[in-house]
């Protein structure tokens, strides 16, 4: 079926796949391995197109044209927040693609694949479509338009094992005989797979995000591989491998970030929703500030005016202001909130004017922060960060203890020291950055509630730290107007 | 049965080598490698074309154009969104040694 030659050519293709990833190692070089990337994929195009020229070009130009203008038209009206729900958007689409060319490969040649390749395609269908659903799901989540918290069904791991375990017998049965008629059982599976998607994706919210739009990654890219065995296609499969090489690596990594196993994240969610429940609950009643106590998620993105909490404010700010003065080394700590108050602009404008009177000013990111993985740092950029002065955690905490000032920006689990000095909760043992070992700590949060884990936050008691609670986007702005 | 071994060993490498580039990524790069890895998972459109290299009937073609369409769809809005991405992270400094290629062609 193919030459020599054929093999080279193709692994030529992989190999510039590969030099564009390769590039992705320094931020300078990274926009020319996304178009190297993009030359190696065209490229794959062009060579199948050579080698297996289409029956029905209209029809095929006609499908990219639509698929592809559609594409670029969003890509370019998104902003840095949207990203993820964009990228978990198109991870779905890629779903239906591959549920799809599984599903008529396997009606028209099941006789003729061997066992092997049957399984595949099915088993490619079945991630495909799952991918699908599960990417719908969460991409719908993330855009705010179906509710971010998890939903727990009665029996969840029952219903979803079971789920499993029908499309897994229903695998192997239309694989191994011929019992079944090809397109019923191809329907009921795929079927049964958009529901497993479903119920997979819905009862994970909030922080574990970045969890599942990596994973839903690998398995769009294992989906690509198993549809390349079906049609014996190596530069399908070489390329489905390296994405799922790449969603299984950020899975990993945003496990370790929150200190979580995989099944803790996909199994066990609904004991971790009980206890932000349970935690905000009795937080609520004390509270007697004004502002919105709904989930931060929910948080109108509008200043509307500066926050109230009765106390003295006035001399919170002239505090905040004189320590900020002062400072020779401030790291600032962003988390989702501040995206959530657009409050991303003002706090570089911050970090700008704090180097300018001379201090050295660095943001530090932990690895969970935001909705996907290295989120923080896109929002960041997108309000013209200098990229030099973006850390990552393991760079920064070293030096927070000889930090004059760090700033707290919509951060909170990730800066709870609670989560080294008390055992048994759900952050227990998670990596966080010790801005607690600073000499002052301005916090600017929506509020002093528990963050995502539902665990309180002992920073927010230390004499050191000093709350700005409010809107971020008027806190630094009002902090901003002081500073001059 | 060979060419099903020769397929496996294609993946096998394709991952080996991509876990390997992949690690040495930076967290700052987290978001566009995956909006990247993401665009490149739309590869399917080569199966989704394949379809079409044989004769088929309606049913297949309606279905063949829409995975053709949504697998378009992925790739070139993956890479569009993360062309964007990447020209958002504008440096102020030119750095020491190494990569100034992306920095000189601004």
């Amino acid at each position: 079926m193919d030459s020599g030659l054929q093999f080279l050519i193709d692994l030529a293709v992989i190999l510039i796949l590969f030099a564009g990833i390769w590039q992705f190692h320094t931020t300078r070089g990274a926009k020319w391995g996304n178009l190297t990337g993009a030359f190696a994929l065209a490229s794959a195009v062009a060579l199948v197109l050579y080698r297996h020229p289409v029956l029905e070009p209209g029809l095929v130009v006609a499908a990219i044209v639509v698929g592809g203008i559609i594409g670029v038209a969003i890509a370019l009206r998104a902003n840095m927040i949207q990203i993820p729900a964009i990228v978990a958007f198109q991870h779905g689409f890629g779903g239906v693609a591959v549920s799809f060319v599984s599903y008529v490969e396997l009606a028209r040649v099941t006789e003729t694949l061997p066992l092997a390749g049957r399984i595949s395609g099915l088993l490619g269908l079945v991630l495909g479509a799952a991918t699908f659903s599960g990417s719908l799901i969460a991409s719908a989540k993330l855009a705010n338009r179906i509710k971010q918290t998890p939903v727990v069904l009665p029996n969840h791991n029952l219903v979803l094992g079971s789920l499993a375990l029908v499309a897994l017998v229903l695998v192997v049965i239309s694989g191994i005989s011929g019992i079944l008629p090809v397109h019923a059982a191809l329907i009921v599976l795929s079927a049964v797979s958009v529901v497993l998607g479903v119920v997979f994706a819905i009862r994970i919210g909030g922080a574990d995000m970045p969890v599942l739009i990596s994973f839903l990654n690998a398995t769009a890219g294992f989906a690509a591989a198993l549809c390349g065995i079906v049609i014996q296609n190596r530069l399908l499969i070489a390329c489905g491998a390296t994405v799922a090489a790449s969603g299984s690596i950020l899975t990993h990594i945003m496990c370790k970030g929150m200190n979580r196993s995989l099944r803790n994240v996909f199994i066990s969610a609904s004991t971790k929703a009980e206890a932000v429940k349970g935690a905000a609950a009795p937080a609520s009643a004390p509270a007697v500030a004004s502002k919105s106590t709904e989930t931060p998620a929910s948080a109108p993105a509008t200043a509307a005016v500066a926050p109230a909490p009765a106390k003295p404010v006035g001399d919170l700010y002239a505090e905040a202001a004189e320590a900020a003065k002062a400072a020779k080394t401030v790291v600032i700590i962003p988390g989702y909130g501040m995206a959530l108050a657009h409050a991303q602009f003002e706090v570089v404008d911050l970090a700008n004017r704090l180097q300018k009177r001379g201090a050295d000013v660095k943001f530090a990111v932990h690895p969970v922060a935001g909705r996907m993985p290295g989120h923080m740092h896109v929002i960041l950029a997108e309000a013209e960060v200098d990229p030099d002065v973006l850390f990552e955690m393991n760079q920064v905490n070293d030096q927070l203890k000889n930090t004059d000032v760090v700033f707290v920006v919509g951060a909170s689990d990730v800066v709870n020291p609670s989560a080294i000095s008390v055992k048994g909760t759900p952050i227990s043992g998670m990596p966080i950055l010790l801005a607690h070992e600073a000499k002052r700590v301005i916090v600017c949060n929506l509020d002093d509630k528990p963050g995502y884990s539902g665990v309180e936050n002992s920073l927010y008691k230390d004499p050191k730290a000093l709350l700005l609670l409010g809107d971020a986007k008027a806190t630094i702005a009002e902090l901003i107007q002081r500073l001059a | 049965m060979v060419d099903l071994l020769l397929l496996l060993v294609v993946f096998g490498f394709s991952f080996g080598v991509g876990h390997i580039l992949i690690s040495r990524v930076p967290q700052i790069l987290h978001t566009p490698l995956m909006s990247m890895t993401n665009a490149i998972s739309g590869v399917t459109l080569l199966g989704a074309l394949l379809l079409f290299a044989v004769p088929t009937g309606p049913w297949e073609k309606t279905l063949g154009a829409i995975a053709v369409g949504a697998a378009a769809f992925n790739v070139i809005g993956g890479f569009a969104i993360t062309d964007r991405m990447l020209r958002l992270f504008k440096f102020k400094t030119r750095h020491k040694g190494g990569d100034e290629a992306g920095e000189a062609a601004r």
